[in-house]
């Protein structure tokens, strides 16, 4: 081969693909980006935490915030298989919601000041508090204060990271990891005292069978973490969605999802709380 | 600077080994088999002792063809498609920025250098993130499509400049009679550049281009932090969610199919770059066999020397 | 429209980003030669390691590197690098992912400049009986340095935005900073301009002074 022609095949080849491209995004131009009109929905959450939203090997969705936005997608009209479902990261959920990449957020999504300014929350529907997952025979952790000496874990940047560095044991040790899976590989190898972050997510990592009996909720309520369901501001959803939830707390199907999702773990729940009321 | 000399892989920079210099290497090659064992073991028996070399943790990946078909071959599938694009748009960009550094006129060359210093300057992962929110404020990109298409324009920016300080350097690298004689025989500005000055420092070039091409399957991971792009890296987080925080393991294997990626990619463009050479010599330029294998043997990875 | 910057603490932030970067260049310059001068010396098994090594190395992502070695040397295997508090421990960790990793390239920049040393050099130098490590030492690494500061240039300013990985293991620099921001404010896009300008102080005259003494350094043949 001839290095000219090589260079001139390269550039054939690429205007091509920028030739692909553009139509591509031309063509796609003209489809609208909701789907309202053939039913489908499209709802963002977690991929990966056990008990709230978890992606499984079988290519399905789990957690209470699945069976949470599963039943509202049900009473807004959409079938289950109606859903598509999107992974939501932390720090692009209200981004997700203005441009309208998804119609709603279920992804333990804590309503605060900063955030209700930028999206709307309805609900919340699950009061959650921070609180710490301990090895099942750590007899040293009894109330928060024994926290201050002791090498906490929690994902970089969260807000459970920022509360331990400020409020909760400004003196214990804290190591920042990427993700909750990093922090229970150093407790379960004793380098590591105590995860912290929503008793939710712990209790649903404690229920899962690899770790039955390893793992245990200290049970302090450190926070108030009052999960919401986002939407794009001013949207008219959020009522609808808030009379979704008021239903399914009615009907019982809230205490099942919780009981399904958070029971194996012997997690002590919160009543449902009252829509449109965030306890501060 | 390598010359083959029979069996022994010599290079001038030592002489060959007599008698005394063979049995000084051996000891040195055992000493360090040695050193090199006992830390394998130590790993090892670190492992085994933290209960991270269980069947538990690692069984998954061998046993169960769910973990291949729901997390790691659609999240290979998502970083080769966002890695070829990439490549292939930074290639002709580089090139036509590198060329425009080398331009006799100020502005293009000014602009030029304002575009590589700017873009090589900032971190990818801000550049990928600025690309997300412009292509969903100004474009009809779609939500599906979008983070494809954000992490690609964030490694596009970011290569082509390092590309084109390749390509600068790889033309500049050119004997100066070159330039010298197309002059001489009538070719314009641009006639030189795509007839003598391109085609030739391509292959020169060849090595560091791979090795940006390596960095852009690797950079491809950043799309996953933040962006929501299911790439490779990123499957770490659902599967170890899934199969009890056996987050070694998971590391390992995608570290694994990471390095195999490369390692084909690095192979076809070795191969590539034989086939270039070769097709050098048999134009008519004279270069012994000597010289052949010595422009082999680099391997395809060395950057290019200055510029 | 910035008044939110309050309270946090970009500047020392970015020190430690500084840091960070020191160190693993620092690092990385003295195990890159070390592993070049490997790769072009007499024992075969050296240098069989120092390419197994660069070619291993180089095509994992920097993120696996760095979390590596906090899930694997620190909490496995229990090395903790002299110090007790996770801060300690994991900005030194995170050096020494840095250097494992960024010395791959420069080994890789060197063994490139080393090839542009003229063979006549190296002739002479053996002709006037030095030795290997003399001959690497006196003659010919310090011309090869001479001729890749522009490659060692571009290594640097990669590793300066390779720090971010750090936040990776908690490293409190700007990365790190910047998702806590991002956590609090729900303001990406400008957060992330600011820590783009952060990038580019630190950056844009490292390339532009490294670039200048490039020229400078270079040996004119």
């Amino acid at each position: 081969m001839n290095p000219l022609r090589t260079t001139r095949a390269l550039v054939a080849s690429a205007t091509a693909v920028v030739l692909a491209l553009g139509s591509a995004s031309l063509a796609r131009a003209a489809v609208p980006a909701d789907h309202s009109d053939d039913g489908r929905i499209t709802i963002g959450i977690k991929f990966d935490q056990p008990g709230i939203g978890l992606k499984t090997p079988d290519g399905t969705y789990t957690g209470f915030d699945v069976d949470v936005a599963t039943y509202v997608a049900k009473q807004l009209g959409h079938d289950p298989s109606d859903i598509v479902w999107k992974e939501a990261k932390s720090a692009d959920r209200e981004a997700m919601l203005q441009r309208g990449d998804v119609d709603f957020i279920a992804a333990s999504y804590s309503i605060n000041d900063e955030r209700a300014k930028k999206v709307d929350f309805a609900g919340p529907y699950l009061l959650a508090h921070q609180d710490v997952l301990i090895r099942a025979d750590d007899e040293s952790i009894k109330k928060p204060s024994d926290l201050n000496d002791k090498k906490l874990c929690s994902v970089t940047g969260s807000t459970s990271a920022q509360n331990v560095k400020e409020k909760i044991a400004p003196d214990a040790q804290l190591q920042e990891y990427g993700g909750y899976s990093e922090c229970l590989t150093g407790l379960e190898n004793g380098v590591i005292d105590a995860l912290t972050t929503d008793d939710s997510i712990l209790a649903g990592y404690a229920a899962q069978d690899e770790f039955k009996g390893e793992f245990k909720l200290g049970g302090f309520e450190l926070s108030n973490e009052n999960y919401g369901i986002g939407v794009q501001k001013g949207s008219d959803l959020k009522d609808r969605i808030n009379t979704a939830l008021e239903k399914m707390v009615a009907d019982g199907s809230w205490q099942a999802a919780v009981d399904k999702n958070f029971g194996p773990a012997g997690y002590r729940n919160e009543p449902a709380p009252k829509i449109g009321v965030v306890v501060e | 600077m390598r010359r083959a000399t029979g069996d022994e892989p010599a290079t001038v920079l030592y002489d060959v080994p007599g008698p005394r210099a063979r049995r000084r290497n051996l000891l040195w090659t055992l000493l360090f088999l040695l050193a090199l064992g006992a830390v394998v073991w130590w790993v090892t028996a670190g492992l085994a002792a933290k209960d991270q070399l269980t069947a538990d943790k690692w069984k998954p990946f061998f046993t169960d063809a769910r973990v291949w078909e729901t997390y790691l071959l659609p999240a290979l599938r998502n970083t080769v498609v966002a890695a070829a694009l990439a490549m292939v748009l930074a290639l002709p960009l580089g090139a036509l920025l590198g060329i425009a550094r080398l331009s006799d006129h100020r502005l293009p060359r000014a602009a030029a250098g304002a575009v590589v210093e700017f873009f090589r300057a900032i971190p990818v992962l801000i550049l990928m993130l600025f690309a997300n929110a412009a292509y969903a404020e100004f474009t009809a990109v779609g939500p599906e499509t979008r983070p494809l298409y954000a992490v690609v324009t964030g490694l596009v920016l970011y290569n082509a400049s390092v590309l084109a300080e390749v390509v600068r350097a790889g033309i500049l690298a050119l004997p100066a009679g070159q330039t010298d004689a197309a002059k001489a025989i009538g070719m314009r500005k641009g006639q030189t550049m795509a007839y003598v000055l391109l085609p030739q420092s391509v292959t020169a070039m060849l090595p560091a281009l791979v090795s940006q091409l390596v960095v852009i399957v690797k950079d491809t991971a950043l799309g996953g932090a933040m962006l929501g792009f299911a790439e490779l890296l990123a499957s770490v987080r659902p599967m170890s969610a899934n199969y009890g925080a056996n987050t070694i393991a998971c590391f390992t294997v995608v570290a694994v199919l990471f390095v195999l990626l490369n390692l084909a990619l690095t192979t076809l463009a070795s191969r590539l770059e034989r086939r270039l050479r070769r097709g050098r010599r048999s134009t008519g330029a004279v270069v012994g066999a000597d010289a052949v294998e010595d422009l082999a043997a680099p391997g395809p990875d060395a950057p290019p020397g200055r510029d | 429209m910035f008044d939110f910057l309050e309270g946090y603490d970009l500047l020392g932030a970015f020190w430690v980003t500084v840091q960070l970067t020191f160190w693993s260049a620092l690092g990385s310059l003295l195990w890159g030669t070390l592993l070049a001068a490997m790769r072009v010396g007499p024992v075969p098994l050296m240098r069989g390691f120092a390419s197994a090594y660069v070619g291993i190395v180089r095509n994992i992502p920097l993120t696996v590197i760095i979390v590596f070695t906090s899930l694997g040397l620190f909490q496995t295997l229990g090395i903790s690098l002299g110090a007790d508090r996770f801060t300690t421990i994991n900005f030194r960790l995170a050096v020494l992912g840095l250097t494992a990793y960024t010395s791959a390239f420069v080994c890789e920049a060197l063994r490139s400049g080393i090839n542009t040393v003229p063979l006549g050099q190296v002739e002479a130098a053996r002709a006037l009986g030095l030795s290997f490590p003399q001959t690497l030492r006196l003659i010919v690494l310090p011309q090869a340095f001479r001729s890749v500061v522009g490659p060692l240039a571009n290594v640097l300013i990669a590793l300066t935005k390779n720090t971010t990985v750090a936040a990776a293991i908690g490293v409190a620099e700007a990365a790190l900073l910047m998702r806590e921001m991002i956590e609090n404010e729900a303001q990406l896009i400008l957060i992330s301009a600011i820590f783009a300008f952060g990038f580019l102080c630190l950056t844009l005259p490292t390339g532009l002074l490294l670039g200048r003494l490039a020229r400078k350094a270079a040996v004119k043949r």
